[in-house]
């Protein structure tokens, strides 16, 4: 099944659209979903406390570096305070996603803002920018893929330390895959290339320095303005 | 750690995670943004899908890592030139995954 991400299917129904546009993150998000309930599992948390986090919180990477931080018992507040730094890039794509928004209701965008994902959020900009803003589509693919998180760290936890190992299936290269195709469709003129090489440069010299938690806000942010300076002395 | 106290730290991080995901769509949705900030907020995307992709493809605990058991990054070559053809989530991520699972099958 190949689902055609520029012309998209929305004529048809909202709702089958976002089936098909948030299949890929439901991959994605289901092995590494179970993977964070067994840590958590493993990490002493209850079935209610693991399966809340995933509801309450909804941000892979900050859950699994939570659990972690639980396991060698870290205090709460570090804890609290490392989960905002992890998700700090969250407002950046809240504000790219801003403008296309204009005739949303405040608490409609509250709603929406629940939910935004670096996963959600690489497949709206990709649907905002072909001119998709079909509010069911958007919450359709939004309450999927949560759906699908919450159920794969409730299975994570029952299965325990039993679960099969997802590697020999490549399941855990789904997201990177993802990223991959969202990344090139986001793409469309060479200063784009040039902002995507030189922001990929600038994030693994953050990693390498030792910026773990901070690379990407920050890598981000420098090549965003990168981007907007080669544009702006272009056109000079 | 008992369970309450994991309770109200889950309680804390909804509010961290939250709060910078809310703010900005509800503080700038209905405003109309100047276009110097318009035009760097279009490079976001791009950007930061890259500041997430290319240390995953190319590092392994901080260092590069181009050996040729890095499926990561040679199922990436292949996956990307099937994107940029054929634009298509689905197909991006089933050659990824098929690659890589490939690669461990038949290299160990």
């Amino acid at each position: 099944m190949t689902s055609n991400v520029l012309t998209g299917d929305e004529a048809a129904s909202p709702m089958l659209s976002a089936f098909k546009q948030v299949a890929p993150i439901v991959m994605g998000y289901l092995p590494v979903g179970a993977a964070y309930g067994v840590l958590a599992q493993q990490a002493g948390l209850s079935m209610l406390n693991t399966v809340l986090m995933s509801i309450l919180v909804y941000a892979g990477s900050a859950q699994l570096i939570a659990v972690a931080l639980f396991a060698v018992g870290v205090s709460p507040l570090s804890i609290i305070a490392t989960t905002f730094v992890v998700n700090l890039r969250h407002l950046l794509m809240s504000a790219s996603l801003a403008p296309n928004l204009k005739t949303w209701k405040k608490w409609e965008l509250a709603l929406f803002a629940y939910q935004v994902t670096d996963e959600s959020f690489a497949v709206h900009s990709t649907r905002f920018a072909r001119g998709d803003l079909n509010k069911t589509t958007c919450f359709g693919i939004n309450y999927i893929a949560q759906a699908s998180w919450a159920v794969a760290s409730f299975a994570g936890f029952m299965a325990g330390s039993s679960i099969p190992d997802v590697e020999p299936l490549g399941i855990d290269y789904a997201l990177p895959a993802m990223f991959i195709a969202l990344l090139v469709m986001q793409t469309k003129n060479k200063l784009h290339i040039l902002v995507a090489g030189f922001t990929g440069f600038v994030s693994i010299a953050l990693v390498q320095a030792g910026a773990d938690q901070w690379s990407v806000i920050i890598a981000t942010v420098v090549g965003a303005t990168f981007g907007a300076g080669v544009e702006t002395w272009a056109r000079k | 750690m008992g369970q309450e106290i994991i309770f109200l730290t889950i309680l804390g991080m909804l509010a961290v995670t939250y709060i910078p995901r809310m703010l900005p769509l509800v503080a700038l949705a209905s405003k109309r943004l100047p276009e110097p900030v318009i035009r760097w907020l279009s490079f976001v995307p791009v950007a930061v899908l890259s500041a997430m992709l290319f240390p995953s493809l190319l590092l392994k605990d901080a260092a590069f890592n181009f050996s040729s058991e890095n499926y990561f990054l040679w199922a990436a070559i292949p996956a990307f030139l099937l994107a940029w053809r054929i634009r298509s989530f689905f197909g991006t991520v089933a050659l990824g995954m098929g690659l890589v699972a490939a690669g461990r099958y038949f290299f160990g």
